[in-house]
């Protein structure tokens, strides 16, 4: 069904490195135009809203590894789940900075303010802050540490983050709802998929329940 | 009683395999369509040519008018490439990219309602009315960023006095102009249209509220409000209606645009008010464009620094409660 050379190339120890850096291209970009004073005249809000974005896209990206595996019959596409949920938390951590120490100029007292008081902050901080024990217990060694089923029911926290990302997007915007609509409706879809799925497979005799991604190492989960 | 049953499923009938998986590729089929609608939609604004409309002109005879603030003006390429204009899209840049073939003339401007002389007009007559000034005022968005710009224009005053309004006029409303084949992506703004707004009477007739027809030495670009705006630097931004095609003096209080798209965060009034955050935003600082990355915001000052001038028309008022 699919392309034999494709699987190859999921599977190929040397996909990585070009992925890697393909995920880097966004902050290049940014970098490059930061440097030719081409961020335009709110360079701060620029900077904010691209990184803002960049965080949806990987986590789209990160939780469509799974759908996609199954429906696409790709189970080695597992292997780049953890660096895009990492390039996620890379993203989230370069617009939180950036909101915290060059828009907000590290005034603690406004920034406490903002948390406690703007909903938009409020839901968007969550969600950030869960993505960091994510990041911290990605390594294998932690999946050790917490058992297998424990890890995976601590990392759903991800369906969480990506929503409290979409609606720190839709509450940020006045009144054009496109954008973060379109994210909703793919976040939504994807959750969707979960919950389908989910709901299939126990409907399903027991002997065919076979879990392919029972987890063994980090780059299985 | 023998009952014929015919079994009414049969092995014929089983949905074949690559039907019933390709209910999965349905959903993949579904994901890659609305990216793809997405994207085209994007499609017109990325190639929407230069500006091929009325181009801004040179005004000759522009006094300096004295109360200029002598805080540094910012760049006019940033301040016409960076602003809201809803009619022609939603991000800042779309205004200048998408205004270019918007007409402007003929232009008329109907001056109406609670008024001994209602008149219409000709943006030729508003260019002569009172001699054009050049006033540099603060310009501060409901956003929390700051411009500080040369407009050129006279007091809306004059034009208020010239059609006598009637004892009964306490309201004035102003209307912008609104075709959705010049601005298709109005439509998909978010807000009602044609856009509105309005002032008390004594607010419009101090002599800060600027007719406006004009920004750094030339008439105004398309994408800030050709031909002729309103400025009213003591309160945000969005207050400062553009396009405007009719002016109006009413009894009561009118409907504005922000304040029906969202009556909790926008209200009639809109003073710049450190004091009074915004529900998703606080009020207290500014970012004063144009300063770089990591400028630092600033202080923003009661009604945008024209206490003088203005806090004696709110004297009593809660400011709280008439944000």
């Amino acid at each position: 069904m699919v392309p034999k050379f494709l699987n190859s190339i999921i599977t190929s120890k040397w996909t990585k490195v070009p992925v890697f850096a393909l995920c880097l291209v966004p902050l290049g970009i940014l970098l490059w135009r930061g440097f030719h004073n081409d961020l335009g005249l709110n360079p701060v809000e620029f900077v904010e809203h691209a990184t803002g974005d960049w965080i949806l896209r990987f986590l789209v990206i990160t939780l469509a590894i799974t759908p996609l595996r199954k429906i696409l019959h790709l189970p080695q596409l597992i292997r780049f789940r953890r660096m895009m949920g990492l390039f996620a938390f890379f993203y989230a951590c370069l617009h939180f900075s950036t909101w915290l120490g060059v828009d907000r100029s590290f005034n603690w007292h406004d920034v406490l303010d903002d948390v406690a008081k703007r909903p938009f902050i409020t839901v968007g901080f969550t969600g950030f802050v869960l993505m960091i024990p994510l990041a911290i217990t990605s390594t294998a060694g932690w999946i050790r540490r917490l058992g297998g089923k424990r890890w995976q029911l601590l990392h759903r926290a991800i369906y969480l983050s990506g929503t409290a990302g979409v609606i720190h997007y839709y509450w940020l915007v006045k009144s054009d709802v496109r954008k973060p609509l379109e994210y909703a409706f793919v976040v939504g879809v994807l959750l969707a998929w979960r919950l389908w799925s989910w709901f299939t497979d126990r409907r399903k005799p027991s002997t065919v329940r076979v879990r392919q991604e029972e987890p063994t190492t980090a780059e299985t989960m | 009683m023998l009952v014929k049953r015919t079994p009414d499923l049969t092995y014929k009938d089983v949905t074949p395999k690559g039907l019933y998986m390709g209910r999965r590729n349905f959903l993949l089929g579904l994901l890659a369509t609305s990216a793809a609608v997405a994207a085209y939609k994007r499609l017109p604004r990325v190639f929407a040519g230069p500006a091929t409309g009325s181009v801004p002109q040179k005004i000759n005879g522009v006094v300096k008018w004295p109360g200029s603030t002598t805080e540094a003006v910012t760049g006019e390429k940033d301040v016409t490439h960076y602003n809201n204009y809803y009619e022609f899209g939603t991000d800042k840049g779309d205004p200048a990219r998408n205004a270019g073939n918007f007409v402007t003339t003929p232009w008329i401007v109907s001056v109406e309602g609670e008024v001994q002389k209602p008149r219409k007009f000709t943006m030729d007559e508003i260019m002569k009315l009172a001699p054009l000034e050049e006033r540099i005022y603060r310009h501060r968005c409901v956003e929390g960023w700051s411009i500080v710009v040369p407009w050129i224009g006279y007091s809306l005053n004059t034009i208020v006095n010239l059609v006598q309004p009637k004892a009964s006029a306490r309201f004035v409303t102003f209307q912008s102009y609104y075709d959705p084949k010049q601005m298709p992506l109005g439509g998909s703004a978010g807000i009602e249209l044609p856009y509105v707004e309005g002032l008390r009477l004594d607010e419009a007739l101090n002599p800060l509220a600027l007719l406006c027809v004009g920004m750094y030495g030339e008439t105004l670009p398309n994408q800030d409000g050709a031909p002729v705006r309103m400025v009213i630097p003591w309160k945000y931004g969005f207050k400062s209606i553009k396009s405007i095609v009719k002016i109006k003096l009413v009894k009561d209080q009118p409907p504005t645009t922000w304040n029906i798209q969202n009556a909790h965060e926008y209200g009639f009034y809109s003073n710049v008010n450190p004091n009074v955050d915004h529900p998703r935003w606080s009020q207290k600082t500014e970012r004063r464009l144009g300063g770089g990355f990591f400028a630092p915001r600033i202080p923003t000052q009661m009604f945008n620094g024209y206490e003088d001038q203005v806090a004696s028309l709110y004297n009593g008022m809660d400011l709280k409660k008439y944000y």
